[in-house]
C-alpha cells in the first residue's frame, strides 16, 4: 500500500460517527436522522395516511424511478460551490469531488449487488478486471446516469491504464467552467464513483477525470483508471 | 424581421448580459448600454406603478418608429429585453426560450455568481443556436 489516501480518513471518520448514531441515546445535532421514536413506529404498524420512513421502503421499488435532472443539477451546482469555497486550488477541488463521489460509489455498488442478488437467478460478482470494467461501463452507468457510457479504451503507453469515455456527461451538462480553471473536470465526482466501485470489487485503482473535448462533443470526458500494481499481478496469476 | 439585440437586466437594474445580433441599431459603448439598462429599469418601475386598477406587470412592449423592445419580467425580478424590428412576431416566444436557457445554463452553473455579469460559454452557445450568430 502506498501512502494513505486522504479519503480513508474520511471513511474512518464517518464509520466512527455511524457507530455513534447506532445508539439511540446519542444526541447528534449534526445529522438530520429521524429520531428514535419514528424508527420504532415504522417497525410496528404504520399509521394510516403516514408515508413510510424512507429507510423502510423497498429498495427495488425505486429501481426504475428517475430523479429530476434539474433538481440534481441544482444540487450538484451547490455541491461544487460549497466545495470550491473550502479549497485552495483546482487539484484540491477535484480531490474533494472525488471523495464525495467515492462515498456515493460505495453505496451504488452495495445497492447494485443487493439488487442483482434479489432479482437475478444467478447473481454474479465480478472478480476479473475486464468484466468488472465492462459492468461499470454499462450497469453502473445505467444505474447512475440512465444510459451506458460511450466507450472503453486501453492506454497504448501504459498497460495499467484504462479509460471510460462519456461524450456528454449528464452531471456537467449545465456547467461552464471558466477559462482560468480549464483543467478542472467536475466529472471527478464520477471518477470517485468508479474508484469506489473498483475498490469495492477488490480492484484498487486511482481514478481521475479529464476533459477531452472534440469538435463533435465539446464536453467529452475521459475517466482515467490507473490500476494498482497488485491488481495486475493477480490478473497475471489468474490467467 | 430581425432581432437586433438581447439584454439581461438583474433585479437591481444592472446590465448583466448584452449581445448584438444584427445591424440596424446605433452602436453604443458598453458604458452607454449600462446607463440605458438602468434607465429602462427605472421606466419599468414607473410603469408598473401607474396602473389605475391595482398591481401591474409594468411595460411589456415599447415601440418606436423603427424598432420595438419586448420586456419579459420574471418572478425573481430579472428582466429579459429583446430589441427587434417592428414586424418581428416571435419576440415573446424567443424571450421565453431565452429565459429557459438562462435557467439551465446560468443558474445551474456553479461558476456563476447571481446578479453578476453572465460569462457562461454554455449560455452563449444556447443563445447562438436560438437566435443566430452574433457579431464578432
Amino acid at each position: 500500500m502506498q501512502q494513505p489516501h486522504p479519503r480513508f480518513s474520511v471513511l474512518s471518520g464517518s464509520s466512527l460517527s455511524s457507530a455513534e448514531h447506532l445508539s439511540p441515546t446519542a444526541s447528534s445535532t449534526r445529522f438530520s436522522l429521524p429520531s428514535a421514536t419514528s424508527i420504532n413506529t415504522a417497525l410496528g404498524t404504520p399509521k394510516p395516511g403516514l408515508r413510510p420512513n424512507i429507510y423502510d421502503r423497498n429498495l427495488n421499488k425505486t429501481r426504475t424511478s428517475e430523479v429530476s435532472a434539474s433538481a440534481f443539477a441544482f444540487l450538484f451546482s451547490e455541491v461544487v460551490q460549497y466545495t470550491q469555497k473550502r479549497v485552495s486550488g483546482i487539484n484540491d477541488l477535484e480531490r474533494r469531488l472525488n471523495t464525495l463521489g467515492y462515498r456515493a460509489g460505495t453505496r451504488v455498488l452495495e445497492l447494485m449487488v443487493w439488487r442483482a442478488e434479489s432479482s437475478s437467478k444467478a447473481p454474479k460478482r465480478e472478480i476479473r478486471f475486464l468484466p468488472a470494467l465492462m459492468s461499470i461501463h454499462t450497469q453502473v452507468w445505467r444505474a447512475v446516469f440512465g444510459r451506458p457510457a460511450d466507450a472503453i479504451e486501453k492506454s497504448v503507453e501504459n498497460e495499467d491504464e484504462y479509460m471510460i469515455i462519456d461524450n456528454d456527461p449528464p452531471i456537467e451538462r449545465h456547467i461552464s467552467v471558466p477559462k482560468d480553471m480549464n483543467q478542472l473536470s467536475c466529472s471527478s465526482f464520477t471518477a470517485g464513483v468508479v474508484e469506489a466501485v473498483l475498490d469495492g470489487l477488490g480492484l484498487p485503482a486511482r481514478v481521475t477525470a479529464h476533459h477531452t473535448p472534440t469538435q463533435q462533443f465539446p464536453s467529452r470526458t475521459t475517466i482515467l483508471i490507473k490500476l494498482d500494481k497488485s491488481v495486475l499481478e493477480r490478473e497475471e496469476i489468474l490467467k | 424581421m430581425a432581432i437586433f439585440s438581447l439584454w439581461v437586466i438583474n433585479k437591481a437594474g444592472g446590465l448583466i448580459y448584452q449581445r448584438n445580433f444584427a445591424d440596424g441599431l446605433a452602436q453604443l459603448t458598453s458604458n452607454e448600454y449600462l446607463v440605458l439598462a438602468g434607465t429602462l429599469h427605472g421606466i419599468h418601475a414607473i410603469t408598473s406603478r401607474l396602473s389605475p386598477t391595482g398591481s401591474s406587470s409594468g411595460a411589456q412592449v415599447i415601440e418606436g418608429e423603427t424598432f420595438k423592445m419586448t420586456i419579459l419580467l420574471t418572478a425573481t425580478g430579472t428582466k429579459f429585453v429583446l430589441l427587434t424590428s417592428l414586424a418581428e412576431a416571435t419576440a415573446d416566444s424567443v424571450l421565453q426560450r431565452v429565459y429557459e436557457a438562462y435557467a439551465d445554463a446560468v443558474m445551474k452553473n456553479p461558476f456563476h455568481t447571481p446578479e453578476m455579469p453572465i460569462r457562461s460559454e454554455g449560455f452563449d452557445t444556447r443563445i447562438t443556436s436560438l437566435i443566430g450568430t452574433g457579431q464578432p
